[in-house]
């Protein structure tokens, strides 16, 4: 039932076998060693495995090999390039805008869609891009503070 | 006379348990201390504050710490990272560790450089003395260090802090916002297979059967693990252990346990074992004041844990020896439970703990430690790692046990309580591992041969448990405290966040403002002429000032209110303020908290604690319920089981009582109960209608509207 897939993922390329119906979430996670994008619920309903496909925030365990054919994916890893954090994790440092960190990835991922496509968004429109995304901590004013710096940071 | 016995003075914090130096510390040639601590790191921020309190004692910059995850064999046994304790039983000792390790260091230095210790120059661990240097690093030296922590050393003055008191960026979280590995979930080790569980989404009395015969051929799958009702899947793959977990399950038949009763709350009521007077104050001068008496029923539902990421466990066998990582809060308690439940010594397990998502309370980790271990028992040597699926997670970790609560006050022509009654019915709060005779390890109850299931206890006043804050600290002539413990348990609890403190304090703060109202007498005023307590009247001034709480404009829909307490009677002052709107459903706008931790450790850690519970109490109180049948939990998912979500998150304002010359009392509960209160009251205020059973969903809402036109 394997077969064989090439994926484009943060920019490169990759060739492996599996089944094309696995998840997504276990290519990224135990294939290519992205840890960063994690398992929450498995039905897309928390968003701690949100990553950008073609640039839209998409729950990786929901999405399986197959539907990726094609398309770009960008995961947390991928937000940084090289050793140089985006302004989004750069402000959710300067925020401190985070207690476990579990859900903290796929938050960042929602955040990128948005502010690729709307750099200047109000609080209004980051809570709605964020409505999609579970915290347990409670962390959800500092995240929103944070995106919101971001932003004003990237497009001053 | 005394024996010398009696006379050993009680040791700080957990040195009482872990009197020895080296078992706190090391100091290292490259310039940097490792710090062992037993408490662990689990999204609260506590390594960095211990870090801070480390360095301070020391006299060095934060930088050069190293906070050593905690490790049965490496680590102090400072029992469960529970309780808001960990300032106190850790970072007392830590404080007193590290300030005799920086008086044997400069002693060491003195000699070396043949000088008295006064007339070194230290600064960040360089030493200068008489135009000659040495440091702490080139004095490291273990033997040095062993010995019992003298606590007559002297300790840093507050007033000279510069690390302690200071906000300290978290140091776990540059790896957790880059997307590094750092959860025990992110761990993989050489030639891992990855476990499942197959369990029935609800509780079982016996698993009939079993038809594993289609997936023995399942390409990558390495075992299906048997023993009694205890059932698994070990894969290559992780996504094919899930495909087989799935799969078999499929094929499973459980037999079901009683059903479970259909009103909690009544059934609790009807059940208890146990009926303890915890407080008792006659006055019968004041009683016959009373002009009015009131009384109210308040119940809490179970609440989840509902960590986002489930719980996860590594376990690798290897030479009759058993490792496991967990993100367990008691390393110790887990590894004695897992003896128990494996029949293995002890000292034939080691425990380590490995960060996992954040916790609450006695969640599932130490049950996926077991799983964990009972699998590695089939994978011939190669590690194993479990995750539950989210409605394992949902269906199998212990809730927050549901309460109810009865209240009953009387009033005298002034406004003034001169009796108050307080009953609660509930189950125990406590069913964590390491302290019964059987394993309260889930998965040892479904062995073939099964170990008997704890019921879950309540720990001994004054932190207490269901009873925790039952106890008014109000000042009142006359009051009656009974806690009616249930001992059988239609759902597996224990303890979550502030334990009985959230319903008891919702139950007081609620009652309290009824009882205002009855009297005619603002809240605020009404609290502060009951509460004699400096530290409290602090904390509702400052959040009442903050709120603005006299200058509130009324509106159609708009309410306010305040709650307040002293966690566990023992700890951290606070009080909030929130503002509502309600019309078919609450929206809570706003949430001003204050609060009084004694000395601040790290003032942004307290924020951010109090600013999360205050959110997590926010969605317990309009929320959160488990939804129950006749099975058992029904809410396995998101769907059924709801929490605040970003468009739905108040305003949160928190302003920190700093009193550096009090101790430092842990946060991370304090917020519950007074947010809870504060909420209903602001409901109570905005609708004009008293909701006393939680959560305030728009169903309860609309009910209570309908039934008061």
């Amino acid at each position: 039932m394997a077969e064989r897939f090439r994926l484009t993922v943060n920019g490169a390329e990759s060739e492996l076998e599996a089944s094309p119906d696995t998840p997504l979430l276990y290519v990224l996670r135990n294939d290519l060693g992205l840890k960063g994008t994690r398992f929450g619920c498995g039905n897309g309903q928390c968003g701690a495995c949100f990553v950008l496909i073609d640039g839209h925030p998409a729950p990786a365990c929901d999405t399986p090999l197959w539907a990726t054919a094609g398309k770009r994916i960008t995961t947390v890893e991928g937000l940084s390039k090289g050793h140089e954090l985006h302004p989004l994790q750069h402000a959710f440092l300067a925020e401190q805008a985070a207690q476990c960190g579990y859900c903290t990835s796929g938050i960042l991922i929602s955040a990128a869609g948005l502010l690729a496509k709307n750099p200047r968004p109000t609080e209004g429109e980051v809570r709605e891009a964020l409505d999609r995304n579970l915290c347990r901590c409670g962390s959800h004013n500092r995240m929103m503070r944070a995106v919101l710096r971001a932003a004003s940071e990237i497009a001053p | 006379m005394n024996t010398v016995a009696e006379n050993r003075f009680k040791r700080a914090g957990s040195l009482e348990r872990n009197p020895k130096l080296a078992q706190w510390l090391r100091v290292h040639r490259d310039g940097t201390v490792s710090i062992f601590s037993g408490k662990v790191e689990i999204g609260q921020g506590i390594s960095t504050a211990l870090a801070q309190i480390a360095a301070e004692e020391l006299g060095i910059t934060l930088d050069r710490i190293r906070m050593v995850a905690a490790d049965t064999a490496a680590s102090p046994d400072e029992g469960v990272t529970s309780g808001s304790l960990s300032i106190q039983d850790s970072g007392v000792a830590l404080r007193r560790a590290c300030a005799h390790a920086r008086a044997l260091l400069l002693e060491s230095a003195a000699a070396r450089l043949g000088v008295s210790v006064r007339d070194l120059q230290v600064a960040d661990g360089a030493i200068r003395a008489a135009g000659r240097s040495t440091s702490f690093w080139e004095c490291a030296d273990d033997a040095l260090f062993d010995c019992e922590v003298d606590e007559t050393t002297g300790l840093r003055s507050p007033r000279d802090y510069r690390v302690v008191g200071k906000p300290a960026a978290r140091r776990d979280l540059p790896d957790k916002i880059a997307g590094r590995p750092r959860f025990i979930q992110d761990m993989t080790l050489p030639g891992m297979l990855y476990g499942r569980m197959v369990r029935p989404p609800h509780d079982f009395a016996e698993l009939i059967s079993l038809d594993d015969s289609k997936l023995r051929s399942m390409p990558g799958l390495a075992a299906i693990v048997r023993d009694g009702g205890f059932v698994g899947v070990l894969a290559e793959r992780e996504d094919v252990a899930i495909s087989a977990q799935r799969a078999l399950r499929l094929t499973a038949s459980w037999r079901e346990v009683n059903p479970l009763p259909r009103d909690v709350h009544g059934w609790l009521r009807e059940h208890a074992a146990e009926h303890r007077v915890i407080s008792e104050k006659e006055n019968a001068d004041a009683k016959s004041r009373a002009t009015r008496v009131l009384q109210a029923s308040y119940t809490k539902p179970y609440i989840s844990h509902a960590s986002i990421g489930p719980s996860c466990a590594i376990a690798q066998i290897d030479d009759g020896k058993l490792m496991v990582w967990s993100h367990s809060q008691g390393i110790f308690n887990l590894r004695r439970d897992l003896a128990l439940a494996l029949g293995m010594r002890e000292d034939t397990i080691v425990v380590r703990h490995a960060e996992g998502a954040g916790c609450y309370g006695h969640n599932g980790a130490d049950d996926a430690a077991l799983d964990a271990a009972l699998l590695a028992r089939a994978a011939g040597g190669r590690p194993v790692q479990v995750q539950w699926m989210r409605d394992d997670e949902f269906a199998w970790a212990p809730c927050g046990p549901a309460m109810a609560l009865s209240l009953r006050a009387a009033l005298d022509a002034h406004g003034d309580i001169v009796d108050w009654e307080h009953e609660l019915w509930s189950n125990g709060h406590s069913s964590r591992p390491g302290r019964a005779d059987n394993p309260a390890l889930l998965a040892a109850w479904h062995l073939a041969r099964p170990h008997e299931r704890p019921s879950a206890i309540n720990m001994p006043l004054p932190a207490g448990a269901a009873d925790r804050n039952a106890i008014p600290i109000y000042d009142f002539p006359n009051q009656r405290v009974v806690n009616h413990y249930v001992r059988e348990m239609p759902v597996r609890t224990s303890a979550l966040r502030s334990l009985g403190a959230y319903a008891n304090v919702f139950a007081i703060e609620s009652f309290m403002d009824e009882l205002a109202q009855a009297a005619g007498i603002d809240p605020i005023a009404f609290r502060q002429r009951h509460l004699k307590d400096p530290r409290g009247r602090a904390v509702i001034d400052a959040a009442a000032r903050r709120a603005e709480w006299s200058r509130w404009k009324s509106a159609e829909g708009r309410g306010h209110g305040i709650g307040f307490a002293k966690y566990k009677n023992l700890g951290a002052y606070c009080a909030a303020v929130a503002e509502v709107e309600v019309d078919h459903e609450v929206r809570v706008n706003r949430l001003v908290l204050a609060v009084d931790v004694g000395l601040v450790i790290n003032p942004d850690g307290v924020i951010n604690q109090i600013e999360g519970g205050a959110i997590q109490s926010t969605s317990w109180t309009l929320k959160e319920q488990v939804k129950l049948d006749a099975r058992g939990i029904a809410s396995l998912g998101w769907e059924d089981y709801p929490i605040l979500k970003f468009s739905e998150v108040p305003v949160v304002e928190v302003e920190l009582i700093d009193r550096p010359e009090l101790p430092a009392v842990g946060a991370g509960e304090a917020a519950q109960g007074p947010t809870a209160a504060a909420i209903a009251n602001a409901v109570a205020h905005g609708l004009g209608l008293r909701m006393r059973d939680l959560p305030l969903t728009h169903e309860r809402i609309a009910a209570a509207i309908s039934q008061s036109t």
